[in-house]
This record gives structure tokens, sequence and C-alpha cells, in this order.
């Protein structure tokens, strides 16, 4: 069997059961809140456009979207909560996607409990007052039971929509079968990207099945068809979650969260960082495909304990400056500024550096006598330009665009891995390149010079959360990093992973750093 | 029959009640009084937007009435909790209203069943029903989709019995169904009437049906209660001319039937 599909079988069962209480969690939760809540629009008939308004909003804004605004959202709440009732809510992870996932959930559930409670037959409702039935009787005896079927229908969109959004919570750090197509896509392991496609797809065909002989056997009034169908999805979603069981019953609830950005260099970064501290006994969770300043404020919150950022991200994003100082002092006041403004640990540079670096074919710049920025400005004008998708609304581009005059004829903006393809083909004539990948060298790109140094340094470094600060397994297992990683194998294990042939996975990559850096093997 | 009904202390008395539904510009019932005496069969009838439903639903707080007050055995039903007052009164109603969700007998057992009656006395009560409006025990379990009018009527009209009521509401009951339906479905009623000694208060449009069915005729027009009587009193005699000619028709059409009864006999060919 293909290496790839070997390993994304093994981590299906934590993914899927991850996914499974992600989706239905949020899909009961949607219930507990969508039913009343139809039941109450129902009684105030004046409430029902504003409510069902507001739910077809919240429908439009895209998932990812709604996943992303929840992070402020929460750690707004938390410098409240904190204070006040001391505690603080986890800004990333199950939380977030919960509560978008909930709402997502709730429009389809909340129109068809208004449309089935609303659309009986007035006969019969008359019936049911004049046989005697109190409001409440009338309610659990007669309404409910006739709007069961329209009501079920609208559980069932709701349930397949929240299973498909929910592959989306991988960008707030949440493990589901979306971390298949969110890695997929960063390494280019096209088989990840359909293997999470196909299971979670799969998920919500069987889900969606089930819920259709629930609701078959709601609109012909056999209770036999319901039973069945409940008991398979209470089978179904207890064999799924075992996964999960097994780890809380044998009692690791300490385990260490590494985070990672979304692209390859992080994800084996985190892996050398997992297996190192799971050399040391730890027990590891990995919290991957996190947005540069989500992975930041995930750790000053100690939502993830350990990542690698990089000198030149932080001195702009975090600490607001525009000046680029070189990289020993940047360092030197990175470390004391990340301490006593959020606490968070820098343990040391790994060694190497992973700049933006501006780059273009060789025979495109060759052609035009492009050799710096400053040559660059010249012939912007007619030149397009492509960069990763944060760059453009970084604060580098601006002191970047500012110190050369840059003006292109057209900017667009791609996931790494299509920026490298961009250039390739032409698509754009300049990208933002990373100085630590390996497709500069394997594409016949040439970095262009900054002699204005715009751009800061970029040295990769070790940054720990201000829960684990003083903590001594951390520090036993990461500090012999410092300092051990040259740019040079970086370069290669990224490419390892980036290349379109041959690819290893981020695991085998972080096996041969390790190699590379003369660390013992496990 | 006049004279009797005199003499008895009336069980519902219909007290000048009103009601509009549009905040009083126009008026569905104005001012109606009506005495209904203990065991009698009284037929409303009216063209529709008389307001002969609305007063049947005062009766039992399906529609408050804005002034006035219905007061049966002489308490005032406003003061009675409005579902133990239903459960008290027998309701048939031109719509059916069975609950599709619910068998047969389920529908019929389902005022006892509110009321806390145990289980075997509920079957017991059941039973007892479908061989009173003439249905198969085995119709207990089936669902009301499949049942005919005629004999979705009927499990109506057993629901409506079901705790043993004195009075029933009936509200065009026999409306939906096809004259011979009807017909039966009538005639059985009113052996069930006499035999269980109810008091019924029946709104129909139907004339005939109510000179046919019914002890005593209130005539309604736009609210108002324009004629009360026997059959045979307000066919003979009314002061008002559209009760008079509203009164007529059947007397008419009696007479046409008989004629032509004889004509046929007349003519039929012998031998």
């Amino acid at each position: 069997m293909d290496e790839r599909i070997q390993s994304a079988l093994h981590l299906l069962p934590d993914y899927l059961a991850r996914h499974v209480l992600l989706s239905a969690s949020a899909l009961a939760l949607g219930i507990m809140l969508g039913l009343p809540l139809g039941l109450w629009l129902v009684r105030h008939p004046r409430m029902r456009w504003p409510a069902l308004a507001a739910a077809s909003f919240v429908q439009t804004i895209p998932g990812l979207a709604l996943l992303a605004l929840f992070y402020p959202l929460l750690l707004g709440l938390s410098a409240f909560t904190n204070p006040l009732l001391g505690f603080r809510l986890p800004a990333l992870g199950f939380l977030p996607s919960l509560l978008a996932l909930t709402l997502y959930s709730m429009l389809p559930i909340l129109r068809n409990a208004v449309a089935g409670l609303t659309g009986l037959d007035p006969a019969v409702m008359e019936a049911a007052s004049a046989v005697g039935m109190t409001a409440r009787q009338r309610l659990f005896r007669v309404e409910v039971p006739l709007a069961a079927p329209v009501v079920m229908a609208g559980i069932r969109t709701a349930a397949v929509w929240t299973i498909g959004a929910a592959t989306l919570s991988t960008s707030v750090g949440q493990t589901s079968l979306g971390n298949y197509i969110f890695t997929g896509l960063q390494t280019e392991n096209w088989i990840f990207v359909l293997f999470g496609c196909a299971a979670a797809a799969a998920f919500a065909f069987v889900v969606d099945q089930i819920l259709g002989l629930i609701e078959a056997g709601a609109t012909e009034r056999d209770a036999r068809r319901i039973w069945f169908g409940a008991a398979f999805m209470a089978v179904g979603m207890s064999a799924a979650l075992v996964p999960l069981m097994t780890p809380l019953l044998a009692g690791g609830s300490g385990a260490y969260l590494v985070g990672a950005k979304n692209f390859s260099e992080q994800f084996i970064l985190a892996e050398l960082i997992s297996e190192r501290l799971e050399g040391e006994g730890a027990s590891v969770a990995r919290k991957e495909g996190l947005g540069s300043a989500v992975a930041f404020r995930a750790l000053a919150a100690s939502d993830i304990d350990v990542y690698v950022d990089y000198s030149g991200t932080l001195w702009a994003n975090v600490l607001g400056r525009s000046d680029a100082p070189e990289s020993a002092a940047m360092l030197s006041e990175l470390t004391t500024a990340m301490t006593l403004r959020f606490g968070v640990v820098l343990l040391g540079p790994l060694g190497f550096e992973n700049a933006y670096a501006l780059a273009m074919r060789r025979e495109r710049a060759e052609a035009l006598g492009i050799r710096t920025i400053a040559d660059l400005a010249r012939h912007a004008g007619e030149l397009n330009f492509g960069t990763d998708l944060e760059f453009l609304s970084r604060p580098e581009w601006t002191t970047l665009r500012d110190a050369y005059g840059l003006k292109f004829q057209a900017q667009r903006s791609y996931t790494p891995t299509f920026m490298y393809r961009a250039v390739d083909s032409g698509d754009v004539d300049v990208i933002t390149a990373f100085s630590s990948d390996g497709r500069i060298a394997a594409q016949g790109l040439v970095v262009l010079a900054d002699p204005k140094h715009a751009i800061p340094s970029y040295d990769a470094v070790l940054l720990i959360s201000p829960r684990r600060a003083k903590d001594e397994i951390l520090k036993r297992a990461l500090t012999p990093l410092i300092g051990k990683i040259a740019v040079e194998p970086m370069r290669e294990a990224n490419f390892m992973v980036d290349r379109d042939t041959d690819k290893a996975t981020p695991q085998e990559a972080a096996r041969f750093l390790a190699h590379a850096a003369g660390l013992p093997e496990r | 029959m006049a004279n009797s009904d005199l003499a008895n202390p009336a069980l519902i008395e219909i007290d000048t009640v009103r009601k509009s539904f549009d905040g009083g510009r126009t008026f569905a019932v104005r001012d109606a009084t009506i005495g209904i005496a203990a065991g009698a069969f009284i037929a409303v009838v009216g063209t529709s937007g008389s307001g002969k439903t609305t007063t049947l639903k005062f009766i039992n707080r399906l529609v408050e009435p804005d002034s006035g007050e219905v007061r049966i055995e002489g308490v005032r039903v406003g003061t009675i909790d409005a579902p133990t007052l239903r459960r008290r009164i027998g309701y048939v109603f031109q719509g059916i209203g069975l609950f599709p969700h619910m068998r047969v007998g389920e529908n019929i057992g389902i005022t006892p069943q509110l009321l806390g009656w145990g289980r075997p006395e509920i079957a017991a009560r059941i039973a007892e029903l479908l061989d009173l409006v003439g249905l198969p025990r085995s119709y207990s379990s089936r669902f009301p989709g499949a049942l005919s009018g005629g004999e979705a009527q009927r499990v109506s009209v057993a629901r409506a019995l079901a705790a043993r009521p004195r009075i029933v509401l009936m509200d065009e009951p026999f409306g939906a169904l096809d004259p011979v339906t009807r017909d039966a479905l009538g005639s059985t009623y009113r052996q069930l009437h006499e035999r269980l000694g109810l008091t019924t208060i029946m709104v129909t449009h139907d004339v005939q049906e109510a000179v046919l069915l019914a002890d005593r005729i209130v005539v309604m027009r736009t609210g108002r209660v324009l004629a009360e009587g026997t059959p045979a009193a307000l066919m003979a005699d009314a002061a008002d001319p559209d009760v008079a000619a509203l009164m007529a028709m059947p007397k008419r059409q009696a007479e046409r039937i008989a004629s032509i009864l004889q004509r046929d006999n007349a003519e039929a060919p012998h031998g």
C-alpha cells in the first residue's frame, strides 16, 4: 500500500473521533437551542422575521470566517472572565469551533421547526383544544408529533452542513477530518486531500441516511424505524469516539500542545519538537495549520505550549516595529520584550533563517537585468507580483514598498505551494519566497538583494507559553535544538515534503533533520 | 313541548352575548340570548356569517364573548378552567379533526385519558362506543387516514361521547358527507341522544336536517336571534318574513316529493 495511504489510515481514528465529537456536539447544541427557540417563535409571530433573518445572516457568513471570528471574540470575553470569575475561555480548538458550528446549524433547524409547527391543520388544533387538552398537552401530544417529519428534515440538513463545515475547524486549531485537507493542500499530498474529502463525505452520507431512516419513521409513524435509526446512531457514535476515550482512561491529561502554522517547514519542526518531547516520555498533541497571528496569540494565551516563529515576524507584527536592526540585536531585544510583555519564553534561535525574499525565475531576471530590489522597482510597473496569503497585509510589505517605491502591475495572493507554481508557470514574475525553502534552488529562482535592508532578519526561534515557562521537560527536550539546525538541511527537509515526486511525510523529514543536526535517533 | 321547556329550568343559558372580531366595527354575535333545557336537541340555523358557530363556541370557551355570559346549571363558564370545562362537553365538527398520528382507539379514548381514567376502563369504553356508533371493534387499531368520511365522522361522534358528557356541541357535523351517509348518521345520533339522555346543540345551515332532527330550532341572522320555536311552530307561523321563507323551504320540498310519489304511483303501468 502507498505509504501516504497508510499514514492517512493511521491518523483516521483520532481525526474521525474528534470530527464526530465536534459535529455531534454542535448539532446537539443546535437542536437544544433551535427547537425551543422555534417553539417560542411559533407563539410570538412578531419575532419570527427578525430571528429567521438573523439565522439566515449567520448562514451567509463563510464558514471559515465565522470560525475565525470566534477567536478574537473568545479572547475578548476572556479579558472579562479572567479577572471577574477567575478562569479563561479557551479561544482556540474545540470551543470556538463548537460555537461557530452551532450557530451554523441553527438556520435549517429553526426554519423547519417554525414551518412544521405553523403548517399544522387548524381543524386538528381546534380538536385538540376541544377535547380538553391544556396548551402543554396540545404541544407535546399533537403539535410536536405532527411537526416531527418536517423538523427531522431540518435536522438532517443541519447535520450534513455541520459535518461539512467541521472540516474548516482545523484552521482554529481543532483537529478534524479537515486536517487531511489542510495539511495535504500545504504539502501537495493529494492523497491526503482526497482522503479527507472522502472521509468527511462518507461520514456525512452515513449520518444523512440514518437520520433519513428516523425521518421516514416519523413520517409514517413507524416507531420501529425510529428506534432502529437511533440505535444505529448511538452505536456508531460510541464506536467512533472510542479512540478519544483510551488516552482519557490512561490519564494523559497533561499533554504538551505543539503548534504549527500552515506550511511545510512548520509541520516538520512541529514533528521534530513532538518527537523530542515524546523522547522525554511526555504525551503530545498537535495543533497545526494555525494562521500566523493566531499562533502567537494562542501561545501567549497558553492555548498551545510551544511553536517556532521567526524574529522578523514577531518584531513587526507583535511588537509593531518598522525598523530592521541586525539579527543579534533584534534577538536580544525580542527575548526581553517577550518575557516582559507576554510572559513568553524565547528559548533561542534554531540556527537558520526563513526570511521573506523576493525571488524571480533566473532567465526572466537576467533578461530584464534585475539583481536587486532597487532594479526590480524600475520594472515593477510591467511585472506581476505573487505573494503568500498574508504578506500584503503585513507591516513588512509597507516598509519594503515605501523603501523602494514598489508599484506592480498586479498583485495576487496564493497558498505557498501555488505561489511557487505561479512563478514557475509565468503567471507572476516575482514572488515572496521563503529563504529556507528548497524550492528556490530546485526551481532555478534567484533571490533579489536588499541593499537598503528593508526586510528584517527572520531567525527561527523556539517560543514557550507562559504556562510552561518553567517546565523542565520542555527545556530538557528542546535546548539541544538551539543553534543546531542549519539552513541547508532545513531546505532539504522542506524540499523532501514539497517536491512533486517521491514526497516524504513531515515525520520522515523531521527524522532526517534530527539526524542532520546530530541529535540521537529514537 | 314548548310548555315542558318552560317548566324545566334551563341547563344552558346564553345570556346577551356579544362578540366582535374587528375591534367593534362589526359584530359576529350581537346580544344573542338562548335558553336550552336539559335533554333538549336544539338546532341553530342561519346562513354563513350569521354568528351561529361563534355562539356555539361560547359554550365550551373556544371563543370568549366580549360581553354577556354563558351559564351551565347557573355557573358562569368563564369561571371554570377551560380544559376542565371542555372535558365535560362533547364536541363534533365539520372538519372532523381526528388526530392523524393516533389510532382510532386512541382518538376515542383521548378525553378519558386526559381525565386520568384507568387503562382497562378506557379500553372497555372504546369498545362500547364503537358498538354504539356502528363501527366494527377491529377499527380501534386503524389510523384515521384509512377511514371513509362517514366512518371518520362516526369516530368523531364516539370521541365526543367518550367521557360521558351530558352536553354535546355539534358544528355542521354531517355537512361534508354524502346524503345517504348523512341521513344514516343523523338518525343514529338522534337515537343516541335519546338513549343517553344528552343535551345537544347542533349548528347547521341545512334547514331540512334541523327540522328532521331537532326539538327546537333557533334562527340567527347577522349575529342576532331572529326566531326560536319547535319546527312545527316555525313552519306554521313565523313573524319574520325571512324566517318564514327559510322555514317554508322544507315544507315545500316535502310537498313536492309527496306529489312526485303520487304521480309516479298513478302513472306506473299495472301489469
